[in-house]
């Protein structure tokens, strides 16, 4: 037996990346940044998400439909997350006065004009979440195919809501070989899909990436890891902990990403867990609630 | 290994009852040692017959920029940890990460951490390489390592644990003496291998983190106590017959804020314990060599 000798050549085998999109660079010998208050950005990013009952695009987002048609089951239990669990969230929220970044699909800015406009009513931030949860992204999409969809989604986004977001976070954070440079040509001034980072940094081509940890987020610990709500909330509080310990010491500040889904921590039995963390984080005086549009401003002022 | 046979004969059955007294420096009854996963993965790695290097198309975001996370924040992160409570890295590296980021493979060294291979990239296997091939990737891996570190690799753990039949008879041949591929002790073993000697150490699946995050789905609290229990077990045993305790490690996940204080925890309560030998993999297996 014997594979191709291709397998055994390494064509980018160099210092730093094996690809061209961003570069090298390790975070504890960066500049140190500061925030305009404390030293911990948490910045909470809420999904709002419309799963159409037909499924489509290149891949199936992660919550959509897993029965034959018609399935009533997960197409309700995914929009309860946006007749109620968003809303409790908006209350939790105003509760410590923390504003947020709401990661929402076009389909939702349009059908549920109500919950958008007290998104933004509350100070929140829209990210651009594309046009539903059909709109997936990965390279079996072609270049064409793949602009028009982003185009779409900040067209239908604006229309509906009146606001042209600067971020965008891609369904499961997939991308292609493409993507940077779509959202770039759309006008973007920063993306949430890459998590290798705990601070932004920029891409090759000027698109900052804004990382939205999915370790700890609702869906990986509850959905995935199939962990209480009490046990995320514990875990985002270490990590909170561990990171005002580390801006101590290194005099840099840290950003702790809290991704939450209304369908899955916005449901009665877990609401309070959320509400906790929240009231726990706001007390702390190194805690400072952020939109990511502010992180980013803030991070883009110091470089 | 015996090619097509039912039981491909690595070691002879060694009942853990009734055996010879394996003692440990200082008297300590456990052997502890933590192995870092130092690796690289490549986004667009061309096919394998056999197995897909992701999950998704290339690019997998996802999955490339969580391994990323290692290089850019959290193995400078773990790695402060290790030394702040005495345990020196024996790393599993992806020797291509001596190319792409020279400067963790160098604060592995300046740390006094001992360097073992684990293949080229973790995106490239070795299911169905030939024996010339084969040979290719270990010499290419004594070369790289000796290169980056002056160290002298001893070690194996195939990259992404692909192997072929001939794959424990090779490292042996040319010169490496321990494997981390085994997993069926908790103390060091002899393996049968065509020429020279080769030890197999117990690495470990069940107290890897990836096991305890992604197979047994813990919180770090869960995971943290977990290496708690098993080092408690080992050392009560290790009072019969030395025992071996590895904490294998991804920084991409034991490095992540929420995880890396409870480890930190774990750490300090077997440092502070007085049973643990913490010790590199090449000097637990000499010791072990010498007993033999």
């Amino acid at each position: 037996m014997t594979l191709d000798p291709v397998y055994l050549e390494y064509p980018r085998r160099r210092h730093g990346y094996d690809h061209d999109l961003y570069s090298w660079s390790a975070l504890h010998q960066r500049a140190p940044v500061q925030w305009p208050q404390g030293s911990v950005a948490v910045w909470i990013c809420v999904s709002l998400e419309w799963f159409p009952i037909i499924p489509g695009g290149a891949f199936a987002a992660p919550g959509h439909m897993q029965t034959a048609y018609p399935d009533y089951r997960h197409y309700t239990a995914r929009d309860y997350g946006n007749r109620v669990g968003a809303w409790r969230f908006l209350d939790a929220l105003a509760k410590v006065g923390a504003r947020a970044s709401f990661a929402t699909n076009a389909a939702v800015a349009e059908r549920y004009p109500e919950l958008v406009r007290a998104v933004l009513d509350g100070g929140h931030e829209l990210i651009a979440h594309s046009t539903d949860m059909n709109g997936t992204i990965d390279s079996s999409l072609a270049a064409s195919a793949e602009r028009d969809l982003i185009s779409e989604a900040m067209h239908r986004i604006e229309v509906a809501s009146g606001v042209r977001p600067k971020g965008w976070l891609s369904i499961a954070r997939s991308q292609s070989f493409n993507t940077l440079e779509l959202l770039k040509e759309a006008g973007l001034t920063y993306c949430c899909d890459w998590v290798n980072d705990e601070l932004p940094y920029r891409f090759g081509n000027g698109l900052v990436d804004l990382p939205l940890n999915h370790e700890l987020s609702d869906r990986t610990i509850i959905a995935v890891q199939q962990q209480s709500a009490d046990s995320w909330a514990q875990s985002l509080e270490d990590a909170f902990d561990w990171l005002t310990a580390e801006a101590a010491t290194t005099g840099s500040g840290r950003m702790l990403p809290i991704h939450v889904t209304p369908y899955i921590m916005g449901l009665p039995y877990r609401i309070a867990a959320f509400e906790r963390l929240l009231q726990r984080l706001g007390q702390r005086s190194e805690c400072w609630f952020a939109r990511g549009d502010e992180i980013v401003s803030s991070w883009e002022a110091q470089q | 290994m015996k090619e097509g046979a039912g039981d491909p004969q690595l070691y002879d059955y060694a009942p853990y009852r009734g055996r010879q007294k394996v003692i440990w420096p200082g008297g300590k009854t456990v052997a502890v040692w933590v192995a870092p996963n130092l690796e690289y993965y490549e986004i667009d790695p061309p096919a394998h017959p056999k197995r897909k290097a992701w999950a998704r198309p290339h690019p997998d975001v996802v999955g490339y920029s969580h391994r990323d996370h290692s290089n850019r924040v959290s193995h400078w992160r773990m790695a402060e940890v290790m030394s702040k409570h005495g345990f020196p890295g024996s790393v599993s590296l992806s020797v291509a990460l001596s190319q792409h980021h020279p400067e963790v493979v160098a604060d592995g060294a300046a740390r006094g951490w001992e360097f073992f291979s684990h293949g080229i990239y973790n995106t490239r296997y070795t299911y169905e390489m030939s024996e010339d091939q084969e040979r290719a990737i270990i010499a290419d891996s004594i070369h790289t390592v000796r290169e980056a570190t002056g160290q002298t690799i001893r070690g194996w753990l195939a990259p992404a644990l692909t192997h072929t039949p001939r794959t424990l008879d090779l490292i042996a041949e040319m010169g490496l003496d321990y494997t981390c591929d085994l997993y069926h002790d908790d103390q060091v073993q002899e393996v049968k291998v065509r020429s020279g000697r080769l030890a197999s150490i117990p690495y470990s699946l069940e107290v890897n983190d990836h096991y305890g995050f992604f197979v047994y789905n813990m919180s770090g609290r869960e995971y943290a106590e977990t290496l708690i229990r098993q080092f408690e077990r080992l050392a009560v045993e290790g009072e019969e017959s030395g025992t071996v305790m590895c904490i294998p490690l991804h920084a991409y996940l034991i490095g992540q804020p929420h995880r890396i204080g409870p480890f930190e925890e774990a750490l300090r309560h077997i440092a502070a314990d007085g049973r643990a030998w913490i010790a590199r993999a090449g000097e637990i297996v000499d010791a072990w060599r010498a007993q033999q």
